[in-house]
């Protein structure tokens, strides 16, 4: 395994986990743009314009570029996030050249009025299938309210009426804005060959000119309160709350899984015990995001509505008593689950380069599955029961969706 | 390494059987254990015995009380799981291959002496219960679940969670008895994949479920029924109107799975597949739209999936049934060598997930009585001509169609299209 990494004068980043064992490659443009970098007026950009990338370029159709993807066998998508937007594809060693070839000349897309005006539809068909789905948009409701006017809060979908909105002018601006060479790194693992790889990107990339692509990193502060939706046709309730935690950069990071996992994780945690294999709730966690210059933890129920007051009752309990510290052997434990999941997720090629490009993303020099391993290992008992009371995981934002319009986060 | 050099099998003298695929390039393994104890065994009236038995197996046993079992599962980093289908109740994990031989006994435990007390059963019944009301807020699989019941009838149509009314009524005594009946060596099956010594692993097997006993008699039931109450429409306030097709296609064991695989391939797999690039790329109908192959023992399906608005909705279903209706003009050279290379990559893609292996052995294993050798749907895919392909296709025109819709409106089947009804 060797790590390799290669800059182009116009600033864009090359990186590679080359592993010449492996028989799969696994390649992606990773670029820091997402919904946190959009004007309001413009909600869901980004996202659609991930759609529009695969429409091809001034030399190929939106057929064409599928049709390639398909000759190289290959396993590709995209995924638009606050902070990001990742093309990736899995593919047969073989196909290295060409798939760097089809995913560069991409990231210079066309996006040409008629592909605009039918995929908007699509997307519209997309937010109408997230409507569909439990908690129904409540996710996104509660980003909002709980980020109130901090672009954090921008849903990555947008609205029906954000998207309606939208122009092939925009987007082309917001392109040009955002796809800077200096802002995006093409990532890949698996069995590369790297000078290759170096020499099929500056062919290519090269003439890409930089623009100015700064990112405010505003600091975030909650919007406590509750948001109530009423869905008469749900089964079940759900309840999610976001509380503040550590952001990419926090030291603290690692402890903060930890305690999550030794709180909330779907197995063996607090929440588990008192409210998944008691038979109260059908699903129960708690889990980190991290952001630049924020974070949050979250943590979230779904349950029979008559025994939603109880959970919510439960899960406020743990959250609070969590500053009371945890045992040795439950951290022990979160320890062991850690390391086992940072080495089933090394063995696959493209969760290798998520991992690498999620590095790059954040600003934080390359680390080995190992060494990331080790950083959990280090964790004391201290530091656990330390952010435990850093962290005021009972404030925060609640939302609950479902039959309930009563249902409320105790004081 | 050879293909065919990875595989090993098993017999043990009780009926059990061991597969295995030695995967060492791998650090970690993965495992389940497949007895024959699927919801086709519940009884009328007790739909969801199978899955509330399941989950109340996997609270304790006689010698490991709840608390242990899951503790020492995760201080192994074992990724556990518990399931049920039609076919089989599954006990299974993934986690460093170094732990295999700590994590085993504890499944054996789990299967051989659960302990199936009255103090939790209450609590493993609320879990089933929600788990039934779960799949009612999920709307594509309540769509995908009674199009299945329709398709395939009782009992290979049935929902393995049950419903709330049975799962009400059910008794300890019951779940006893169905453990203590279809929780039998005869016909279980361990597949393993990843890193892992077989003789080590033969034996330890051996001397784990050396001792799990066969009852007396044949462990199926009599009770098969007819279900009832069935629609094609179910009216509900969505924002999408959610569209079921299913049709007949091939058995798992047939010659002509890889054509008709194929065929399903043309339609749904990749980004330049039929359905995709006709209903959601050119006409922006819907975000997603697809078509899969399914088996039981001796039948294979064909089942679509396409959530669109209310008011592209028609539109959309016409659109798929002409595609997937298309398909008996034939498919041309480059569709075929999509297909081919989609198989290679997905064949290489699958030796990095010993969690895959797995499946796919189980899925083997059930369906076709043995072991596939890890690289026969690569040789058997490329071996297939257009020519080939398209006489299949000639000869087996998709339908007929049955439809399951929910939404504000119901749509309806065009008249020149095959269907049957229900």
């Amino acid at each position: 395994m060797q790590y390799r990494q290669h800059t182009l004068d116009n600033g864009l980043t090359i990186l590679a986990e080359c592993n010449d064992l492996a028989h799969f490659l696994s390649l992606g443009f990773f670029v820091r743009t997402g919904a946190r970098d959009e004007a309001i007026e413009d909600g869901g950009v980004s996202h659609f314009l991930e759609h529009m990338v695969f429409k091809g370029t001034n030399a190929t159709s939106a057929d064409e570029v599928n049709l390639l993807l398909d000759d190289m066998g290959s396993s590709s998508n995209a995924r638009t996030g606050e902070e990001s937007t990742i093309y990736h594809a899995s593919i047969l060693p073989e196909f290295q050249s060409p798939m760097v070839g089809l995913l560069a000349n991409l990231m210079r897309p066309a996006l040409r009025d008629e592909d605009f005006e039918t995929e908007k539809k699509v997307i519209i068909e997309e937010i109408m299938m997230y409507d569909d789905q439990p908690p129904w948009g409540g996710y996104e409701r509660l980003m909002q309210d709980y980020f109130g006017a901090h672009r954090l809060g921008q849903s990555v979908l947008g609205s029906v009426e954000s998207v309606t909105g939208l122009t092939p002018q925009r987007m082309r601006q917001y392109h040009a804005s955002r796809y800077s060479p200096d802002n995006m790194a093409l990532v890949v693992s698996g069995k590369t060959d790297f000078d290759r790889l170096v020499t099929d990107t500056e062919q290519i990339c090269r003439k890409w000119q930089p623009q100015s692509t700064g990112r405010e990193i505003v600091s975030a502060a909650p919007h406590p309160g509750l948001t109530t939706m009423v869905k008469d046709e749900a089964h079940l309730q759900y309840l999610i709350h976001l509380a503040p935690g550590p952001s990419v950069d926090d030291e603290d990071r690692y402890a903060v899984r930890l305690l999550s996992m030794i709180l909330g994780d779907t197995s063996g945690s607090r929440v588990f015990w008192e409210m998944l294999d008691t038979g109260l709730a059908e699903s129960a966690g708690i889990g980190g995001y991290e952001y630049l210059g924020t974070g949050l933890i979250m943590s979230y129920f779904c349950s029979m509505p008559e025994k939603a007051p109880q959970n919510a009752e439960i899960l406020h309990r743990i959250l609070a008593n969590a500053v009371h510290g945890v045992s040795e052997r439950e951290l022990e434990i979160s320890r062991q689950k850690v390391v086992s999941q940072i080495l089933l997720a090394s063995e696959k090629t493209n969760s290798r380069m998520f991992s690498v490009g999620g590095q790059w993303l954040n600003g934080h020099p390359f680390r080995t599955p190992s060494e990331i391993a080790e950083s959990y290992r280090q964790v004391t008992l201290d530091q656990v029961n330390e952010v435990a009371s850093r962290w005021q995981l009972t404030k925060g934002r609640t939302l609950t969706s479902g039959s309930l319009g009563n249902l409320v986060w105790p004081a | 390494m050879k293909f065919d050099d990875r595989l090993f099998q098993h017999d043990f003298p009780n009926g059990l059987t061991l597969v295995a695929d030695y995967m060492p390039w791998l650090q970690s393994a993965a495992f389940s254990i497949a007895i024959p104890a699927g919801c086709k065994l519940d009884p009328a009236g007790r739909f969801g015995l199978c899955n509330l038995s399941c989950e109340h197996a996997f609270r304790e046993t006689k010698t490991l009380s709840s608390r242990e079992l899951v503790e020492t599962l995760d201080l192994l980093g074992c990724d556990y799981y518990s399931s049920t289908s039609v076919m089989c109740t599954y006990f299974g994990g993934a986690l460093p291959a170094v732990h295999l031989d700590q994590a085993l006994p504890v499944y054996a435990d789990v299967v051989m002496n659960p302990r199936l007390s009255e103090e939790w059963l209450e609590e493993a019944r609320m879990s089933c219960i929600q788990e039934v009301e779960s799949l009612e807020d999920d709307l594509p699989s309540k769509v995908m679940s009674l199009l299945r019941m329709h398709h395939y009838g009782d009992p290979w149509g049935r929902i393995p969670e049950g419903t709330v009314d049975s799962l009400e009524t059910i008794s300890l005594d019951e779940i006893k008895q169905f453990v203590s009946r279809s929780y039998v060596p005869r016909g279980t099956v361990i597949a393993v994949a990843g890193q892992f010594d077989f003789e080590k692993l033969r034996d330890q097997i051996g001397t784990l479920f050396g001792a799990w006993k066969n009852p007396a008699g044949e462990s199926t039931n009599g009770f098969v029924t007819a279900l009832t109450g069935l629609e094609s429409h179910i009216p509900f306030p969505s924002k999408q109107t959610h569209i079921g097709i299913a049709w007949p296609g091939v058995a798992y064991d047939d010659d002509d799975w890889f054509l008709a695989r194929g065929a399903v391939g043309v339609l749904s797999d990749g980004m330049s597949s039929r359905l995709f690039r006709e209903v959601r790329e050119k006409r922006g109908l819907c975000y997603s739209v697809m078509a899969s192959c399914h088996a039981i023992p001796g039948r294979g399906s064909c089942f679509g999936y396409c959530g669109t608005t209310t008011e592209a909705a028609q539109q959309a279903l016409d659109v798929m049934l002409a595609e997937i209706s298309r398909l008996q003009d034939g498919i041309n050279e480059d569709e075929l060598r999509r297909l081919k290379v989609q198989v290679r990559s997905g064949l290489i893609m699958q030796q990095e997930s010993c969690r895959s292996r797995v499946g796919t052995m189980i899925s083997d294993w059930l369906l076709l009585g043995r072991l596939r050798p890890v690289d026969e749907p690569g040789r058997r895919m490329e071996a297939i001509t257009v020519d080939q392909m398209n006489r299949y296709l000639t000869a087996h025109p998709a339908g007929p169609f049955q439809l399951v819709t929910l939404g504000e409106t119901p749509l309806e089947i065009a008249r020149a299209v095959p269907t049957t009804h229900t």
